[in-house]
């Protein structure tokens, strides 16, 4: 057999299948255009989910600044399509054509030289997923090689994202502003705005985040995933038996910045726009809830707990716009008093014993003891 | 001459630059002790220590509606009451909470900074139900705006002395209260070690309540100084909180001394960048250097030298 | 603080309250239409949600999160217009019916509740958005899906979109003329420029500055805080220092109540007008969390005020007091918010149709002699021509117009000049 069967046990193959059926199926055919971008949009969270539950779930690393690499990888797919829109013609009401607007409202007469590259979509597509990484790097090698971690590194990563939007925001005529940048038109000459475009980045981003599933649960799965459980639970015997602790951590502090920034990218793809307001600090910790919800500890519970906090989020501040931040407090000590294992677990506790009970019922017979449910 | 000043006019600034960074620096302190006392002794993060400072300011405000109502000769001083009960509402709901929330989490310190986190929304839009989304004015007795004038430029508000002098105050309460008091030296026992504080007869459960409300009580001061300088809104509290944490833990998050003198040279160094450049890069450039210094020093400027 | 409870018995009260209000709007240049005059199939060619006795329009603010102290006026000042031009008679003889989303202070909730508006609810004109990050979010859907938005806020400039009517003053008609008036009335001769770090702060002060350099004048500093800054010292040690005549300050949100405070605290009395500190960004609204005695003696520059003695504004006081509660006030905006719904009713009768090409066709040129500001006409940039005050802050936190242009000031959001 081929090393992918490997990656999941049976039940696990089912949940992804579910999974598929329902992101690939299910939702296109239940949604019109308007809500299925919407879902789009929910997706793009998920990608930071996915990270937060290797890298706090399985590495026990809590960062609280995810927003910063969701932020960087959305700016740099931004500032790809900005200056495909500012093309001369289009922008000949400046006082320099063929800059983005922002930069023209702000004085500025060339594109400042870091910014040129960005003129290529191979480049920027490198760019989407190094920036964030190189940032993710720097930050994790200087506070794990010296065993700076937990609440220290929450906090860490809180400042930084909180400095990050302070930049962003203060240097408006390089990154436009607290306004982000706007009007985002064309991909390589295809409207993105279309109901057609938003239907294709649908898939897309349903087909990325199913492979990023599937590398998640490579790593998981992995000598290395294992090594992150015992390192979470007990650092120091990890480093005893003679692993170098701070390099697994990096590693999948780093990945995590990838993922996120995936889901930074198809964001501003799918929603037009890429603004401050998710690299603070109160969308990064936002981010932490959709992972606790799922649960922390379930590759496929992040997927369902970006969708059902968001959906929730929808609905509940449409009807009771009062009641949101209550049930969204709620929410987090909830899931931190009550549930700690989000829908995963209960999803475990109380679904599946009832699923496999039927299924033996079902084969009279056959009946066997459900399999033990930790993992 | 220096630059375009005349000599006067610079050391006259000097004075005031001065002043408002010692200013800056009382804020500081305010804000951070109570969080280091929740934080230091028994690890726990208090994300929602910004809306206990915003109650203590919404106390402060139902105070001075009430006073100006009710008994307008006793305005000038009411002050001082408000931040009584400032201290007293803190207090009480911080123990609320322990006993509803935070005991159960006890050593798992990022799951209280998630579910106090959840805390602080749900007293967020408590306010905004109780209060209104808008800010609310506080007035303030007269004698507490004005200021006093030194030279012709160099002008001392008042305010700011009251907050210095405050601060003073509470830091000492706080020294008695932690190192010369019973309940200082249960607290301190249970923090060494738990277990064998709870042999010798000390109940630690209401140690912790103890000090948790404490830290609370403290925010709820720091809130109530805070209506003379900032604005008192639902949202308010979280302007202050990563402020806060960093210099908590710029400090070295279990020594005291060090919460002040971090919080000391980060308002000097961010007063004195401020008046060279704008104030959005002062904030900035100073929040990089403590991330910078924090990640070269993770263990702070001062650390207690114990084994753990 | 708002109440809002609203007392049973007081309700046929307060519908003829607000029917009083609106007799002076019947006097307008086109009489409204009966339903029956315009068959729904000719007023709607596009799919609106027009029915013969009803017309759908939104409502977009934040309502949660750290803008709804703003916008929460807005709100309230559209929902009185709409009861009011309803208890009238309607639009084209059809009510107004609202349907009110929250974008929540998130400017990505924003384009998707714009695209709720437009795509599944089929509104007819949607009222709403405050920051400018909020209309730059929605402004692509807007013109992608062919809807009308009316925004209230005085803002930077620098747009002029067909789907926008923008009802608030750009930022040249409210700060030339407030620079004009100091320098003519106070002699002021350098100015210093402080703003919250945004978009709007620094552009308005780009115009101010080079207005007060094409004058001839000093700006002796400009400085900006991160939105949510309450610590200003350092600055007003500056200001004690660079001693200018006139202090331009463009401070939002709560950053505004800690300015005010600590520049009285530091003894810096803007009574005695040295420095005069002149302000394009506090309305009666800022006022009421500042402390109408920490600002008494500023001068404020831009078209409204809840003090202007004419009878249309006495009107609207009324009506919205009535309906908002006696604590209630009114800021520039909260004006300005209220104008939208009669300017759409108006560009709507004029055209005999709610389909939104006509209604833009029709709109340059609709003017409102009822707007509590006087007069304003849509100019065909889609922004108003309007007058400018200033006003000089009392210790009860309203303001005394001290100054008003005598012209209607043309909208120009792309000065030449000044970029």
């Amino acid at each position: 057999m081929s090393p992918a069967l490997f990656l999941f046990r049976k039940r696990e193959w089912i949940s992804f299948a579910i999974l598929a059926f329902i992101l690939v199926v299910v939702f296109p055919t239940l949604f019109d255009n308007f809500r299925l971008n919407l879902i789009g949009k929910y997706l793009t969270y998920s990608f930071v989910a996915l990270g937060l539950v290797l890298c706090w779930g399985y590495g026990g690393i809590l960062s609280l600044g995810q927003g910063i690499f969701f932020g960087l990888g959305g700016y740099c797919m931004a500032m790809f399509l900005k200056l495909e829109a500012s093309t001369p013609e289009a922008t000949a009401i400046q006082s320099t054509p063929g800059i983005p607007d922002f930069m023209d409202w702000n004085q500025l007469t060339s594109l400042p030289f870091w910014w040129q590259p960005f003129h290529s979509f191979t480049f920027t597509l490198f760019a989407t997923i190094a920036v964030p990484v190189a940032l993710a790097f720097i930050i994790s090698v200087a506070m794990f090689k010296r065993r700076v971690g937990g609440v220290y590194f929450a906090i860490i990563t809180q400042a930084i994202a909180a400095i990050l939007t302070i930049l962003i925001i203060g240097q408006q005529g390089y990154t436009g502003g607290v306004n982000g940048i706007t009007d985002l038109r064309t991909l390589l000459g295809w409207d993105i705005r279309s109901d057609n475009a938003r239907y294709v980045f649908y898939f897309i981003c349903v087909a990325l985040l199913l492979a990023s599933l599937l590398l998640a649960q490579f790593v998981r799965v992995s000598k290395f995933g294992r090594l992150l459980i015992a390192m979470r639970d007990k650092e120091d015997r990890v480093r005893f038996s003679g692993y170098d602790v701070a390099n697994f951590k990096i590693f999948i502090f780093c990945l995590s910045a990838a993922l996120s920034a995936i889901g930074g990218a198809m964001f501003t793809l799918q929603v037009g726009f890429m603004s401050p307001s998710f690299v603070g600090i109160v969308p990064s910790i936002e981010m932490v809830i959709f992972c606790a919800v799922g649960g922390r500890l379930s590759i496929f519970g992040a997927v369902y707990g970006a969708l059902l906090v968001n959906a929730a989020k929808t609905s509940l501040s449409e009807t009771f716009p009062e009641l949101w931040l209550f049930a969204m407090g709620g929410l987090f000590i909830a899931v931190v008093m009550v549930f700690p294992e989000g829908v995963a677990g209960l999803f475990r506790q109380h679904v599946e014993p009832l699923i496999t009970r039927g299924i033996s019922l079902v084969r009279i017979g056959k009946v066997r003891k459900p399999r033990p449910t930790a993992e | 001459m220096i630059g375009d000043y005349t000599y006067t006019e610079f050391t006259s600034i000097l004075a005031m630059q001065g002043f408002a960074g010692l200013t800056l620096f009382s804020v500081f302190v305010l804000m951070a002790l109570g969080l280091a006392i929740i934080f230091g002794q028994m690890g726990v993060i208090n994300m929602a220590h910004g809306e206990f400072m915003i109650l203590g300011a919404y106390v402060t405000y139902l105070c001075s509606q009430f006073f100006s109502e009710y008994l307008p000769s006793l305005f000038s001083i009411y002050f001082f009451f408000a931040m009584i009960l400032a201290f007293a509402a803190s207090f009480l709901l911080g123990m609320l909470v322990e006993w509803g929330l935070i005991r159960f989490l006890y050593r798992r310190p990022l799951d209280t900074l998630l579910a106090t986190w959840g805390l602080s929304l749900i007293l967020q839009q408590a306010y905004r139900s109780i209060f209104g989304a808008r800010e609310v004015g506080v007035t303030l007795p007269d004698w507490l705006m004005g200021s006093i004038a030194l030279t012709d430029i160099i002008e001392i508000p008042i305010n700011g002395l009251f907050v210095m002098g405050l601060t003073i105050l509470i830091t000492l309460g706080v020294y008695f209260a932690m190192f010369r008091s019973t309940w200082g030296k249960s607290m301190r026992a249970v923090v060494q070690n738990r277990t064998m504080a709870g042999a010798v007869g000390i109940n630690t459960k209401m140690v912790d309540r103890m000090t948790f409300g404490l830290g609370c009580g403290i925010a709820g001061i720091a809130g109530s100084a805070f209506t003379m300088i900032g604005s008192t809104g639902p949202t308010a509290g979280q302007l202050y909180i990563v402020d806060t944490f960093l210099i908590v833990v710029f400090g070295g998050a279990s020594s005291l001394i060090g919460t002040i003198a971090s919080a000391f040279s980060i308002s000097q160094a961010q007063s004195t960048i401020e008046f060279f450049l704008s104030g959005s890069m002062a904030k900035v450039l100073t929040l990089l250097t403590v991330v910078g210094i924090l990640m070269l020093r993770p263990q702070g400027l001062f650390t207690l030298k114990i084994r753990r | 603080m708002r109440q809002k409870t609203i007392s049973p018995f007081s309700i046929t009260r307060r519908a003829l309250l607000a029917g009083i209000a609106v007799l002076p709007a019947l006097s307008f240049a086109s009489a409204p239409l009966r339903a029956q005059e315009v068959a729904t199939a000719d007023a709607n060619t596009t799919g609106l949600a027009v029915t013969d006795d009803t017309v759908k329009v939104g409502i977009l603010h934040s309502i949660t999160g750290t803008m709804a102290i703003s916008e929460t006026g807005s709100v309230e000042a559209e929902k009185l217009a709409i009861d009011q031009i309803n208890a009238a008679g309607g639009v084209l003889g059809r009510k107004i019916e609202y349907i009110q989303e929250d974008g929540a202070s998130d400017w990505p909730t924003f384009a998707e509740k714009a695209k709720k508006l437009l795509v599944e609810d089929k509104t007819a004109a949607v009222f709403g958005c405050w920051t400018s990050a909020s209309r730059k979010a929605v402004l692509p859907v807007f013109e992608q899906y062919n809807g009308m938005l009316y925004y209230p806020t005085f803002y930077e400039g620098l747009e002029e979109s067909p789907n926008v009517i923008y009802t608030g003053q750009e930022a040249t008609q409210q700060i030339i003329a407030g620079i004009d008036w100091v320098v003519r009335e106070k002699g002021a001769k350098s100015f210093y420029l402080l703003g919250s770090d945004y978009i709007w702060p620094r552009t308005a002060n780009k115009i101010a500055r080079k207005h007060i350099e094409k004058l001839g004048l000093k700006v002796s500093g400009e400085e900006y805080y991160p939105l949510g800054h309450t610590q200003f010292n350092s600055v007003i040690n500056k200001i004690k220092l660079k001693k200018p005549d006139v202090i331009y300050a463009i401070v939002v949100g709560g950053s505004n109540v800690a300015f005010y405070k600590q520049l009285k605290a530091a003894g810096i009395d803007m009574a005695k007008e040295k420095p005069l500190l002149l302000t394009i960004s506090v309305t009666e609204d800022e006022v009421l969390g500042i402390g109408g005695e920490n600002i008494a003696g500023a001068y404020a520059s831009m078209k409204y005020f809840e003090s202007l003695p004419n009878d249309n504004n006495k009107a609207f006081v009324a009506a919205f007091k009535e309906k908002w509660g006696a604590d209630s006030v009114i800021g520039d905006v909260t004006q300005a918010a209220y104008l939208g719904p009669w300017l759409w009713k108006a560009a709507v009768e004029k055209a005999g149709s709610f389909d939104i090409d006509k209604v833009r066709a029709a709109s340059p040129g609709i003017e409102l002699t009822t707007a509590p500001e006087g007069y304003v006409r849509i100019h065909e940039n889609h922004h108003l021509w309007s007058r400018t005050r200033i006003g000089h802050a009392r210790d009860d936190g309203q303001f005394d117009v001290v100054f008003e242009t005598k012209d209607l000031i043309e909208p120009n959001p792309f000065p030449e000049g000044y970029q």
